[in-house]
């Protein structure tokens, strides 16, 4: 019985994953002590199943803790650590060391269009400044037909089903050359969490919403050129929600 | 107790919405666009004896058609105002201040001159300008 297990041929010893060494370029930047950000180069050990956040994991535990970064979960549904990387707007916790050329050293930096507050770190603040406009909250002030509940069909709830998917990282709204030039902008991810209640048939809110992006820095500073859609860490069609809510504004109605 | 005030308490906007007339405007002449430009390509550079063909009489020739004096006359202010009006939205994107109301005030002369000089030249257009042998018009200017 026992000697069946004992014949068999031992298992050969698992090769030892292949570990490899990564270059990380990192825009560091500390209010106290620079004037400028300057960028700094780590050499981590990674295996092909390590992220960009394990890499800055590593060099903030074992190299230098003064790293400052924002993260929270690490898989990819808090939206904390959105950075660039390699000049892309990323979740550093779901981009993959092996999905990049580790031939060449990885940059890493803040995202842009936001004021730097250190290192990896900016303030977020105006962009959920401009979030906040756009009332993302349910604007119901009617009573539900025959009931309690706003019945709602499958079709209407796919109609903004993809804009649902938005974790408020502002990759695409620091990735929007249009947002760059003066942070004015609404930026693309107010846009989708407003398309998220415009096309909501449950919500009576929408005229108000349309009319705040149909303003001078609304829907119409768009120039369509699908940064946001690249950059959104959810695939959020993102330029797409965008052109509905400009034909909404035109029609004058979802 | 605390009040909330009530959302969207902002002033309603007066007036015309620039932004928006100006973006439907770049999509619609856009399109139309398209089929000028490639309409008035087609046939000065391409049709008949393809470019070798344009000279003074050739141009003297389409423009005492009224269907080509409309065309480019469309062409004209549709082109010219779109490609100001993009202009315009660089200008606001990337100056500010002073030097915005510069630019801006700089691309809105330039583009009432062109569009005053296009249109006088299309409508005013006389043939028969100058010395007609040079232009190998001479028969039909001694004609008239």
């Amino acid at each position: 019985m026992a000697s069946a297990t004992a014949e068999a041929p031992a298992p050969a010893p698992e090769a030892p994953i292949q570990s490899f060494t990564v270059t990380l370029i990192i825009r560091r930047f500390d209010p106290e002590t620079m004037d400028e950000p300057i960028w700094q180069d780590f050499d981590v050990d990674m295996f092909p199943t390590d992220r960009v956040l394990d890499a800055l994991h590593k060099i903030k535990w074992e190299q230098d803790g003064t790293l400052t970064f924002r993260r929270s979960c690490a898989h990819g549904i808090c939206g904390s650590d959105a950075m660039r990387i390699n000049g892309r707007n990323r979740l550093a916790c779901k981009t993959l060391i092996k999905d990049l050329d580790i031939s060449q050293p990885i940059y890493v930096e803040a995202i842009k269009g936001l004021p730097l507050e250190k290192d990896l770190i900016v303030d977020m603040e105006p962009f959920f400044e401009s979030y906040r406009q756009i009332q993302p909250f349910l604007i119901a002030d009617s009573k539900p037909k025959g009931g309690k509940e706003r019945i709602q069909s499958v079709a209407q709830r796919e109609r903004f089903d993809d804009t649902t998917k938005c974790i408020l990282c502002a990759a695409c709204t620091s990735s929007c050359p249009v947002f760059w030039t003066d942070g004015q902008y609404f930026g693309p991810a107010a846009i989708v969490n407003a398309h998220r209640f415009i096309f909501d048939s449950r919500d009576e809110g929408s005229q108000v919403r349309l009319d705040i992006l149909n303003d001078k820095e609304g829907v119409w500073r768009c120039r369509t050129t699908f940064n946001c859609s690249e950059a959104c860490p959810r695939g959020i069609e993102v330029t797409k929600a965008i052109a509905e809510v400009k034909q909404a504004v035109l029609r004058g109605k979802a | 107790m605390t009040t909330v005030p009530l959302p969207n308490t902002r002033p309603a906007r007066r007036g015309v919405n620039w932004e928006k007339w100006g973006w439907l405007y770049m999509r619609v002449s856009g399109v139309l666009l398209v089929v000028l430009i490639f309409g008035h390509l087609l046939v000065n550079l391409f049709l008949g004896e393809g470019v070798k063909a344009i000279d003074f009489a050739f141009v003297a020739g389409k423009l005492a058609d009224p269907f080509w004096i409309v065309w480019d006359l469309l062409l004209l202010w549709l082109a010219l105002i779109h490609g100001s009006n993009g202009m315009r939205t660089l200008v606001n994107d990337y100056a500010h201040g002073r030097l915005r109301k510069v630019l801006l005030g700089a691309l809105l002369v330039s583009t009432i001159v062109l569009l005053v000089l296009g249109t006088l030249v299309l409508t005013t257009f006389d043939p028969c300008i100058g010395d007609p042998a040079s232009t190998g018009l001479q028969e039909l200017c001694e004609a008239q």
